[in-house]
């Protein structure tokens, strides 16, 4: 009975490709027509095999301390420079960086998984629950961030759990928001109405269907999101809340050497300075590439 | 005005090639295309998506966008260059000189602007009027395409006003500094017959009497044939055909010419005769005659929808007390039934409450009152947000308007055909899923290696497929089809008014089938409701309802279908025939 031979709009499709292949051709093709992006994830690899292998990568001890050695200048010796009590600067950025992608990935993984649940439930069902949480998410918005996060870490204690816990929090109403909106508008959406159709249960429709379509959007925000959070904990342990010393950590490194700034050794704090700016520039420049790469429309 | 005869054309575009830089490479949009228009004629345009009607219209405008650019030819516009003009030459010209209205109208106005001052801004910008004539101008400019209490109206906002008042506001601008030419971009797709007919007339009225050419870009035949002196024929970034219009009826040189007259349904006698000629199938047959069954498959009785109108805490304050006020009934008490196996137009304009209607009774939308039932139960009895659990589920299924936006853009085409049945059918093994999904894909149609495929790798027809094959992957007894084909050009929608007949035949099922379009339902089904404003106007037997309307909106939706003279008409021929 589907005879239908006459169908004008009916091409021979390429050949069938793997999965796999296409997602690499995807991922070849998001890298190669943006340099930015490009740029950006070879710098974000780099941090990546950094903070895997940073002990091993590390020429001196980061923790080691050389009394004749202080406040020495870069060298060939030590590229950076070494601080006060004789530690190798350049180590010692090598080796924080595990630890501050540590505390800003599970930060933001964080207030990514409940913001957006928040969100979705919010904009899904609507109602007293969306207000609820709305009114909630909006206190938050009202206090400095920055100042509710130091309030959460003086109060609940001075470890890295805290640090995360404070950064995540104030990171939630961001997601909470845009995955609020990005459900809402497409709750009612063809497609939508036809997985309900399909009997799909509500719950089901909102996890299968909506939400991997709200992923494009949460992803720039989740990029842009991961490099305040690296700032909000080196900013946190700048004014001594948060990591202790003597662990290596970005925040300390310039806060230590920020005293020393005035009387001419200024490689103290630049260096760990010019690693935190590198990966915050390496975190925003992330977005849109992320984007491409999870937006299906993108695809060929 | 000069009266001779062979005048220089106003408009001369000669062997113009546009090309759009893509990912993969330059795409050639536009290919040798050289059309003229005279002063005072009105050409038009005939193409489906993809031809190049639009993209020629843009490059003689000079607002191609930023990836399309023109690679050869030249397009002369009284006696100036424009394919090499600068851009401070075009934007003098753009409004001035050459017009153009869009398909959107309320997109093509500025939403925080009030529709008065738009028309000013274009006045002043050319200076037509000084600042302190402005404001008199705009009026008079609105009353010139008959817009109401103009001087009120020259406040308003756009979206206080209709689709077709946008329009006409859209015209006014257009039309303001009298242009000598207008270019008018599927200036109807989107609006009712009824007010199509308004808007094309106003626009034939105005540029008649202005002396002004047209140049009419649609995708519509029929919309053409009536309005237009001469048509030239796209398909693919050529023109295939270029005639006067009555030529072009009577004698099609083109093949392809004469695949797009055939697929116009307003000819058509059955859906079989919408395929090109060198395709013969045979008619579906004819359903057989079911054991009269006492009750029939769908019965809805006083059914309402109520909404509640928009309005804050000082509307309800002043409206307290008077419930009728604060809520608008979408739907209005409407009762009619489908036996099994039939095929049941609903025919409105939009806004006469035929989805709100269609969403009921698929339990996507709780009524506010009145009966539903289906195969003796009754559906209101379960709440929608509950429907998904009901046995009934599999039996009622629909196929919605637009193809695209109703596919999950993550999901290739055979994840979506496969979701009913693994919830509905509760089919869970993968081999077992697959071989049931490549026959729905080859019932409906679709070669299976487009299967893996994600939604906008696909064409609107291919898109279209997906979408039946998915609703009737449960095989339901009652389908609903909401404008299954208002996104489709006209030679897929032959293909797909074909299939669903087929469909029907082979599976028994009823269809309910919601449009706009009176000649599609004519083709399609044996009964047809016409709804107006929630209520039916008219309910009874298609050729009976199209033969002699009793209601007097029936026979005005009927007149508003655009009707070239030269299309042979289907109730032409019977007449003929009777003869």
């Amino acid at each position: 009975m589907a005879d239908l031979t006459y169908s004008p709009q009916l091409a021979a499709g390429a050949a069938p490709r793997s999965a796999l292949a296409r997602g690499y051709a995807h991922f070849r093709y998001v890298m190669t027509a943006n340099p930015v992006t490009f740029l950006a994830f070879l710098l974000l690899a780099g941090m990546i095999v950094v903070a895997l292998f940073g002990p091993l990568l590390a020429p001196h001890d980061p923790l080691a301390t050389l009394a004749d050695q202080a406040l020495k200048p870069p060298s060939a010796a030590h590229w950076f420079g070494t601080d006060h009590l004789g530690r190798d600067v350049f180590s010692r950025v090598i080796v924080a960086t595990r630890l501050d992608l540590l505390i800003s990935v599970s930060a933001v993984a964080m207030s990514f998984v409940c913001g957006a649940t928040l969100g979705a439930f919010a904009g899904y069902w609507g109602g007293w629950f969306d207000k609820l949480s709305g009114r909630l998410l909006d206190t938050i918005m009202a206090f400095p961030l920055f100042v509710l996060a130091m309030g959460i870490v003086a109060a609940a204690g001075n470890t890295i759990q805290n640090i995360v816990i404070a950064t995540a929090i104030i990171n939630l109403p961001f997601y909470a928001r845009v995955a609020r909106a990005e459900v809402s508008i497409r709750r009612n959406a063809g497609y939508v109405q036809a997985a309900r159709l399909s009997g799909n249960s509500e719950i089901r429709i909102l996890l299968m269907q909506i939400l991997p379509n709200t992923l494009p959007p949460m992803m720039v925000q989740l990029s842009l999101n991961m490099g305040w959070a690296i700032l909000n904990a080196a900013g946190l342990s700048f004014i001594g809340l948060g990591v202790r010393p003597p662990t290596a950590e970005w925040g300390i490194m310039v806060a230590e050497g920020a005293n020393y700034i005035v009387s001419g050794e200024w490689w103290l704090a630049l260096f760990p300075g010019a690693a935190l700016m590198l990966a915050v520039f390496t975190f925003n420049l992330l977005g849109d590439g992320l984007r491409d790469l999870v937006d299906p429309q993108r695809r060929t | 005005m000069s009266t001779i005869l062979h005048n220089p054309p106003l408009l001369a575009v000669k062997d113009l090639g546009v090309e759009f830089a893509t990912r993969r490479g330059p795409v050639t949009a536009v290919r040798s295309v050289t059309l003229q228009i005279a002063k005072g004629e009105t050409l038009g345009i005939v193409g489906e998506s993809g031809s190049g009607k639009s993209v020629t219209s843009y490059a003689v405008m000079r607002i191609l966008d930023r990836a399309g650019r023109i690679v050869a030819g030249s397009i002369n516009f009284g006696g100036m260059a424009l394919h090499g003009a600068d851009e401070d030459t075009m934007s003098d010209l753009r409004g001035r000189e050459i017009s153009m209205i869009f398909q959107n109208p309320r997109a093509a106005l500025n939403p925080i602007r009030p529709i008065g001052r738009q028309i000013e801004d274009v006045l002043i910008r050319h200076a037509q009027a000084t600042h302190d004539q402005a404001r008199a101008n705009a009026i008079a400019a609105l009353e010139r395409v008959r817009i109401h209490d103009a001087a009120r109206r020259y406040h308003a906002y756009p979206f206080e006003l209709s689709g077709g008042m946008c329009q006409r506001v859209v015209i006014a601008i257009a039309l303001a500094c009298r242009p000598q030419l207008l270019i008018a971009d599927e200036p109807t797709t989107g609006l009712d017959v009824t007010t199509q007919k308004a808007v094309m007339e106003l626009v034939r009225d105005l540029t008649r009497s202005e002396g002004m050419s047209t140049l009419l870009i649609t995708h519509d035949l029929g919309l053409a044939g009536e309005y237009c002196d001469r048509i030239v024929v796209m398909e693919q970034g050529r023109v295939v055909e270029q005639q006067d219009t009555a030529a072009l009826f009577t004698a099609p040189a083109h093949a392809y010419t004469r695949r797009l007259i055939r697929s116009t349904p307003h000819a058509a006698r059955t859906v079989r005769d919408l395929l090109p000629e060198d395709l013969r199938l045979p008619q579906p047959p004819a359903v057989p005659p079911r054991a009269a069954i006492a009750e029939p498959l769908l019965e809805v009785r006083d059914l309402v929808k109520a909404f509640d109108m928009p309005g804050g805490l000082l509307r309800r304050f002043t409206t307290r007390g008077n419930s009728g006020e604060r809520t608008f009934r979408a739907v209005d008490g409407i009762s009619f039934s489908i036996a099994c196996g039939e095929s049941v137009g609903l025919v409105g304009e939009s806004g006469c409450g035929k989805s709100t209607t269609s969403a009921m009774i698929m339990r996507l939308l709780d009524a506010t009152s009145g009966s539903i039932r289906f195969k003796g139960q009754e559906l209101t009895a379960l709440p929608a947000g509950e429907f998904a659990r009901s046995p009934l589920r599999r039996d009622l299924q629909m196929v919605f308007q637009d193809p695209h936006e109703s596919l999950n853009p993550r999901a290739t085409a055979a994840q979506s055909i496969a979701d009913p049945l693994r919830r509905l059918n509760g089919m869970t093994r993968t081999g077992e899923i697959r071989s049931r999904v490549e026959q729905l894909a080859t019932e409906v149609g679709l070669p299976c290696d487009l299967l893996d495929r994600l939604p906008h790798q696909l064409s609107g027809g291919q898109k279209a497929r997906v979408g039946i094959a998915r609703a009737i992957a449960t095989r339901p007894e009652l389908l609903v089809l909401d404008e299954p084909t208002a996104a489709l050009d006209v030679s897929v929608q032959a293909v797909v008014l074909n299939l669903l007949a087929d469909l029907k035949a082979k599976f028994g099922m009823s269809y309910l089938f919601v449009s706009h379009d009176l000649e599609v339902v004519r083709l399609l089904c044996e009964r047809v409701i016409v709804m107006r404003a929630g209520r039916i106007v008219e309910a009874g037997p298609t050729a009976q309802i199209l033969a002699a309307p009793s209601a007097h909106y029936t026979r005005e939706l009927l007149a508003a279908i655009p009707r070239p003279a030269h299309l042979p008409h289907h109730a032409d021929e019977a007449k003929v025939a009777r003869a």
